[in-house]
């Protein structure tokens, strides 16, 4: 294939987002869904030749990395440990309450024991880029019921820092002894770094912290790669490598990276969507279409319990409560990365996830949207019930 | 005083909000970027903010400076910034110092420590540039200007300790 037709045809699927983005601008909604949709549309009507396709696949691993980086930069060791100690119980609930959904219905639909712990991971995460682009955008940052729902997103990507090693040393699979020493070697490698990064962390932010941008810029990335192609090879996710690279960074040097890794992060975050997209075949949607609508139903209905919940345990009334459940239904990102995992043990798990992300990312945001109306609705109905 | 809340944002920043005397919550964000935001809560649902605002940098420092919070201070700052080498204190004269109920010139502050007192604040309210038939009290506040090594020997004078 010649480098004409190849920037033709990543051009256009890049052109195509743009368009999608802006669309999703307008109506006011973040575009996660509608690249998944684009995904799939590009795939139903185009076919990409193997360049662009490798293209695009490499790119979507690199967005995965960024997004999980970029992730782990959010948060100081101070915040996550604050976190832990604080809302332990909202966490535990919203573990209970979000994962099990998941796993039973991947054991009811006779998937794989491994997928359906796969399933529980891709209803359990709450997206944290929709639920704070729904925070700032709707100017919710200031409402009383917002911390709870920060720190629920900060627990379970804290969960997931566990969740993905153990997950991916499962999917490497072999003889049960085999798959006990890729755990442990996978869950002492993760300890070790996590210690490192919490302990050590400020020494790294020192070295990598040069004055020009390019320079941070080349070494961050440089670094993440790095790090994630060698927890690749070690059988820890590559996610989760450049997540604890995230973690380690902290102070000015974290600041910085966050607006220098912006753009790109975006750009290939935005492909990881796509590939997803692409990759599914629209003749598998409708044998999945009723366990997705069905699951996205009754977890929304779980998440909106554990918002419910945590919000009135900090003294927010209903209306605050009915917010911060509603904030927490969209699952995005997250669901689609655990989702892409286990796309060779159980090929169902794309599709199946593709539209279980679309609905309750829809749902979330236009439930929380709403809340003017809706709340008092609801809280009605509670009182009756509560009456007789 | 009115009773500040801080609580943290994780991943946004920190918020200190207070419930306000005519029945609204009103509190700042402190975004990690630096950008303050500005909010007030709903009447009819205090968990709930109605209206916010989003400053620079400059814009809070402005605001501050509207709302009257910050004028002296930063007065002082820069006057210290202007000359390398002054420094500047606020010394409090407590129980027990040999100076309460005297005039000020008793202190003989300037000839013994080389520093003078520019102002002195009692009861909330600023005294600048008392005069040295000015009488002390124990409570007050003595703000003294001169070299570092002048303004603390003013403070053991004012002490007693010299």
């Amino acid at each position: 294939m010649s480098l004409g037709q190849l920037f033709l045809e990543i051009g256009g699927v890049i052109l195509a987002l743009a368009f999608v983005g802006r669309a999703a601008g307008r109506l006011g909604i973040t575009p996660i869904p509608l690249y998944l949709l684009a995904g799939i549309a590009l795939g139903a009507v185009m076919r990409l030749g193997d360049a662009p396709g490798e293209f695009i696949h490499v790119g979507a691993e690199i967005g995965a990395v960024l997004l999980l980086f970029t992730l782990g930069l959010e948060y100081t060791s101070q915040e996550l440990r604050d976190n832990l100690r604080a809302n332990r119980q909202v966490g535990l609930l919203d573990l209970a309450l979000n994962f099990t959904p998941g796993a039973l219905a991947g054991l009811l639909l006779d998937l794989p024991p491994l997928a359906a712990v796969l399933l529980g991971g891709v209803t359990y995460l709450t997206s944290s880029g929709i639920a704070s682009k729904v925070l700032s955008d709707l100017g919710r940052l200031g409402n009383r019921e917002t911390p709870v729902v920060l720190a629920v997103c900060v627990l379970e990507d804290v969960a997931m820092a566990v969740y993905l090693p153990v997950v991916a040393a499962l999917l490497i699979g072999g003889t049960l002894a085999a798959v006990g020493v890729n755990l442990l070697v996978a869950l002492a490698a993760f300890g070790l770094a996590f210690f490192l990064a919490l302990r050590y962390g400020h020494v790294l932010s020192r070295l990598v912290n040069v004055r020009s941008d390019e320079a941070l810029l080349l070494s961050v990335l440089g670094l993440v790669l790095v790090v994630a192609g060698v927890a690749d090879h070690l059988k820890v996710s590559a996610a989760i490598g450049a997540f604890l690279v995230g973690i380690a960074l902290s102070g000015e040097v974290a600041d910085r990276a966050r607006e220098l890794i912006r753009p790109l992060r975006d750009l290939f975050a935005a492909v990881f969507f796509v590939f997803f997209g692409l990759q599914l075949d629209l003749g598998s949607v409708p044998g999945v279409l009723l366990p997705a609508v069905g699951l996205a139903v009754v977890t929304a209905l779980t998440k909106f319990a554990t918002g419910w919940w945590g919000a009135a345990r900090t003294g927010v009334q209903t209306r605050g409560r009915y917010r911060a459940g509603t904030t927490l239904i969209p699952r995005g990102e997250f669901s689609i990365l655990i989702a892409g995992l286990g796309l060779d043990l159980e090929p169902t798990l794309g599709p199946l996830a593709a539209v279980y992300v679309l609905l309750t990312a829809i749902l979330g945001p236009l439930l929380a949207r709403f809340d003017g109306q809706l709340a008092p609705l609801l809280d009605r109905r509670l009182r009756e019930a509560r009456a007789g | 005083m009115v009773k500040l809340e801080e609580t943290p944002l994780p991943g946004v920043g920190v918020r200190h909000d207070f419930d306000g005397r005519f029945g609204k919550r009103v509190g700042v964000i402190t975004h990690r970027d630096g950008r303050r935001e500005i909010f007030v809560s709903r009447r009819d649902d205090p968990d709930a903010t109605a209206q916010s605002i989003v400053l620079s940098d400059e814009e809070a420092e402005a605001m501050a400076d509207l709302l009257g919070g910050s004028t002296i201070t930063r007065h002082m700052n820069t006057l210290t910034q202007d000359i390398e080498g002054l420094a500047m204190d606020w010394v409090p004269v407590a129980e027990g110092t040999p100076f309460a109920g005297h005039p000020l010139g008793d202190t003989k502050m300037r000839t013994r420590t080389g520093t003078s007192i520019v102002a002195i604040m009692r009861d909330g309210h600023a005294i600048p540039a008392p005069g040295p038939e000015f009488g002390l009290e124990a409570g007050d506040t003595v703000v003294v200007v001169g070299t570092p090594g002048g303004v603390v020997r003013a403070a053991r004078l004012l002490s007693g300790e010299d």
